[in-house]
């Protein structure tokens, strides 16, 4: 007779409301006419990541001592309960971004989207709270699918199916290192838990150095860090906007919130090693992300490299593995999440407009035509680049500072460098879009579409992003209070 | 409420209120002015209940903001600070008038960005904590930016990926020297935090600073940017963004830097030297009117830069008067410049002269100004000079030679901006039809030539009020406590 561990249903609550409203939204694919499936699917969707974000957020509260629960599988803890909210946040801008955005002939098949983007939000979710080898490799699984189905959700569009094939290649490439890796690990220590592995006292044992060695380069291909960033170009390229905002956001709060986990919670032994990694693989996302970006006319392919960059500034903090570390990259995650979400949002916006990939070239104007996506957009690249108007001057301050007080002030200086080389990209953007004549496009269909949604989305990252300059001391408290679930 | 953060956060707010309310150009222009005037007023409010005889900070606030890395917002004002708060809020004020009066396309984004340089420009001459400070700025570059880029000269583009690639360079090795500063000494903050021996950190803020300022090496982003930014934008970088830099280099690269500012005293003093001659030797080569004006802001920050790293109380006294005095003439001729442009369509002393015919207003005050700023005695430029030079006669003999040698540069060269501008024979583009300065015009540049004949009359107002018991090294090796 198989031993059924006790379920408590209210730590995997945010994943059941998403997974349910998930199933809701499949269904109304079905039973909803053509003419309202759109805005039904989409409230389904607004509201089951209203409800993820309000258990979510009442697991934080409530998961003030983190445990495992469910036969040890799972975390209830304020780490997970942080990056439920953060998902659960972008998931909801995503929805309003998508409702408006997802273009598909006739709406189709606009409710698989939302369905996919709660099932994706709660594989996220589950990922985060995992605690043990088997449970990460299959929440990985599960969101990743959802993923790359996602990417290729507008097949008219070539790019789109190209995109959603090349992610699908690549990052089975990245979950087979990533099980690989798992399976070394067993081997050597003989348990999956996380926990268990780091109690296991185990030290330069090879199999287990192979099989971290596995697991930071599976979840590097998830987080797009150099140098297994190569599919971020093309699939944020090609994907649909929206989609390239969730995952621009959603897939690395994910996955890096993941990797500091299994790292101090599975490896804590070995910091030594895994912190030279990250410290390795933040130098290589900084340098490929910031020199590549600098060479792009098209601007998704030119956010999608300055994510890999940004990708390097949050591994400063990981590679830090301090408390502070922790601090200072959750932090971080907050206005880049915001930010990364609303410039790709914006972009998608233009995109819309013009039916045709947004370069340099053909966002002449655009800021005086689009005068609030204009100044949101304004104040995202002046944040990317570490100015003070959003968090990501914070942000940066917080990184460089944990590095700093790891004894790597060279890699402060690398960092600052690193910014000053992004500034030349962002800025070209923010020439393209306010300094360059006016450029006479033929707008597909008229005039600009009103939007109102993704201007609410928009407003929303805006918000986040410069609310988060000046609410430090809120966010670093619960950054915080969540880096204390961890051991350390 | 505290009237140091209202004059930071008021023109920001006006920014705000200008952006997001959809007025019509005339009222967003008069919002805008009338918000700068309200920082006049409240500065002046600030400066009669300020208290000289009192060493330590005033109007002083502290909230928290960063309390896990011992950050905060701490703002406050001392004496100096006091003086170049005031030059801001006044030159701003002109400036942003200027933009009225000459009606600036897309006036909302223009009154918003230019309220926003005053807040983020009053916020640096107010930092009390090192993060704080460094927010504001790169706070002023970003309006500076987009002022330069949009609303500039035909090589405007230029002329701002120059200057923000100088200045962020300087500025982002200044974010590593103070998050070392600040992580060793264990606060950000100016007040509490500690001296620091460290030469590398002292030399990441100095190198900031000295791009800001300018100094010699570090210049390559002011003529370009000086030549293409509108008037009233050069006007505000010159006058009172450069000031910045110096301002920098007297709170925390000397107050907090004293062994390294001994022993690295020389290098700087000849960087500053070779500033204030090559800057005149240009100013006198420049073919236009801005180039007179931009170069001789260069001598003049070398100049400023020499007092303060004189190290005596005759050179720091100096250095403050001469910030705001210089603030207030480059300002001045900057905006004289534009409504010559305005006039004639360009600066160029080959295309212009004889201007003084028929236009009394415009004669009489370039003359004055020029004659202010080439320091003839009993002017405010030349009390300045006169202290620094004396306090660099301290230090040694042969810096007071240096400066005395640009101060006779400097009359060359304003003698010859003046001659080619209003005397001689009449340039080609200058139309007899071409006005004498209109009511608009002379209310907001006759304020300004007022202030500076104030402080002629009474350069013991700045100086003498700017360091408590009048002795800035004194007060200045005690923390400012």
């Amino acid at each position: 007779m198989i031993h059924t561990p006790h379920v408590d249903w209210f730590s995997i609550s945010t994943l059941l409301v998403l997974l349910g409203a998930s199933f809701l939204a499949l269904l109304s694919a079905v039973l909803v006419p053509r003419a309202a499936r759109r805005a039904v699917a989409a409230a389904i969707a607004g509201l089951g990541f209203a409800g993820g974000l309000v258990t979510s957020i009442w697991l934080y509260v409530d998961s003030a001592g983190g445990h495992r629960v469910i036969g040890d599988a799972f975390y209830r803890d304020r780490w997970t309960a942080l990056g439920q909210i953060l998902i659960c946040g972008i998931g909801l801008a995503t929805t309003l971004v998508g409702a408006e955005q997802i273009a598909h002939r006739d709406d189709a098949h606009i409710a698989e989207f939302f369905s996919l983007l709660l099932a994706c939000a709660a594989g996220m979710a589950f990922f985060i709270g995992s605690a043990n080898l088997m449970v990460m490799f299959l929440s990985l699984e599960w969101f990743s699918i959802a993923l790359y189905v996602m990417c290729a959700i507008d097949y008219d569009v070539e790019g789109s199916l190209e995109a959603g094939l090349k992610y699908l290649v690549v990052g089975s490439f990245g979950s087979a290192a990533l099980l690989f890796g798992s399976a070394l690990v067993y081997g050597a220590t003989n348990h999956i838990g996380f926990a268990e592995i780091g109690a296991a006292g185990h030290s330069h044992d090879t199999l287990l150095v192979l099989g971290l060695a596995m697991l930071i380069a599976g979840l590097g291909f998830k987080s797009s860090a150099a140098p297994f960033h190569m599919w971020t170009p093309d699939v944020y390229e090609g994907a649909p906007t929206p989609v390239t905002a969730f995952m621009s956001a959603a897939t690395k709060v994910a996955a890096f919130m993941l990797a500091f986990r299994v790292l101090r919670t599975a490896f804590p032994q070995e910091e030594h090693l895994w912190s030279w990694a990250l410290m390795g693989i933040a130098v290589a996302s900084l340098v490929v992300g910031n020199f590549a970006a600098l060479v792009q006319r098209n601007v998704k392919r030119m956010l999608a490299y300055s994510s890999i960059s940004h990708a390097g500034f949050i591994l400063i903090g990981l590679a830090a593995a301090t408390p502070l570390g922790g601090r200072a990259f959750v932090y971080y995650l907050i206005p880049y999440s915001a930010m990364a979400f609303g410039s790709f949002a914006i972009v998608g916006s233009r995109e819309r407009e013009l039916g045709a990939p947004v370069t340099l070239e053909n966002l002449a104007g655009f800021g005086w035509e689009r005068p609030f996506l204009g100044v949101a957009m304004w104040f995202f690249l002046f944040g990317f680049a570490g100015l003070p108007l959003t968090g990501g001057f914070t942000g940066k301050f917080y990184v460089f500072a944990a590095a700093y007080q790891h004894g790597w002030a060279w890699l402060v200086v690398i960092g600052v460098l690193a910014t000053l080389v992004s500034l030349w990209y962002y800025l070209a953007i923010v020439r393209a879009m306010y300094m360059r004549d006016e450029l006479r496009v033929a707008v597909a269909g008229g005039s600009p579409p009103r939007e109102p949604l993704l201007h609410a989305a928009v407003g929303l990252s805006l918000v986040v992003a410069t609310g988060s300059l000046f609410a430090v001391r809120p966010l670093i408290d619960l950054a915080k209070h969540a880096t204390n679930a961890l051991p350390f | 409420m505290n009237l140091t953060s209202v004059l930071i956060w008021l023109p920001i707010a006006g920014a705000l209120a200008v952006w997001i309310l959809p007025l019509s150009r005339y009222a967003t222009g008069s919002l805008a002015v009338l918000v700068s005037l309200a920082e006049v007023g409240i500065w002046i409010e600030q400066a009669i209940r300020f208290n000289f005889g009192h060493g330590g900070l005033q109007f002083e606030q502290r909230a928290r903001w960063i309390p896990d890395l011992h950050s905060s917002y701490h703002v406050g004002v001392y004496g100096f600070s006091l003086w170049l708060v005031g030059l801001t809020v006044v030159a701003m004020a002109a400036c942003t008038a200027y933009g009225f009066w000459v009606g600036r396309d897309r006036p909302r984004a223009y009154f918003g960005l230019m309220l926003f340089l005053t807040g983020a420009t009053v916020g640096v001459f107010v930092a009390q904590d090192l993060l704080l400070f460094y927010a504001f700025f790169e706070g002023m570059l970003i309006p500076l930016y987009v002022l330069i880029g949009v609303w500039g000269g035909p090589g405007r583009l230029g002329a701002t990926i120059k200057l923000l690639i100088y200045t962020m360079t300087g500025s982002l090795l200044m974010l590593a020297a103070l998050i070392a500063y600040g992580l060793h000494g264990g606060t950000f903050d100016l007040v509490d935090g500690t001296f620091s021996a460290s030469r590398w950190i002292f030399l990441g803020f100095m190198f900031a600073f000295s791009i800001k300022a300018p100094l010699f090496p570090f210049h390559g982003w002011l003529p370009d940017a000086y030549r293409e930014a509108p008037p009233e934008v050069t006007a505000i970088l010159s006058g009172v963004v450069a000031k910045a830099g110096t301002y920098g280099m007297l709170r925390i690269a000397i107050a907090k830097f004293p062994d390294p500012t001994g022993y690295y005293r020389t290098v700087i003093l000849v960087l500053a030297a070779a500033a204030l001659v090559y800057g005149s030797l240009l100013a006198f080569r420049a073919p236009d009117l801005r180039g007179v004006v931009a170069y001789s802001s260069l001598a003049q920050s070398g100049l400023i830069a020499i007092g303060l790293f004189s190290g005596t109380n005759l050179g720091f006294d100096g250095a403050v008067l001469q910030m705001v005095a210089h603030g207030l003439i480059s300002t001045t001729l900057f905006l004289l410049a534009g409504t010559i442009e305005r006039r004639t369509t360009t600066g160029e002393f080959a295309l212009l002269g004889g201007m003084a015919r028929g236009r009394p207003a415009l004669a009489t005050l370039l003359m004055t100004v020029g004659i202010i700023s080439l320091a003839v005695p009993g002017s405010a430029s030349f009390a300045g000079e006169f202290l620094i030079l004396a306090g660099a006669f301290q230090r040694a003999w042969w810096w007071a030679a240096i400066g005395a040698a640009a101060v006779v540069l400097a009359a060359m060269y304003m003698l010859r901006a003046i001659s080619a501008v209003l005397h001689e024979a009449r340039g080609s583009l200058v139309q007899d039809e071409a006005l004498d300065l209109r009511t608009g015009e002379l209310a907001l540049i006759v304020p300004l030539v007022a202030a500076l004949l104030f402080i002629s009359a009474w350069p013991g107002g700045i100086a003498h009020h700017s360091f408590p018991a009048d002795s800035p090294v004194l007060s200045i090796g005690t923390g400012f406590k």
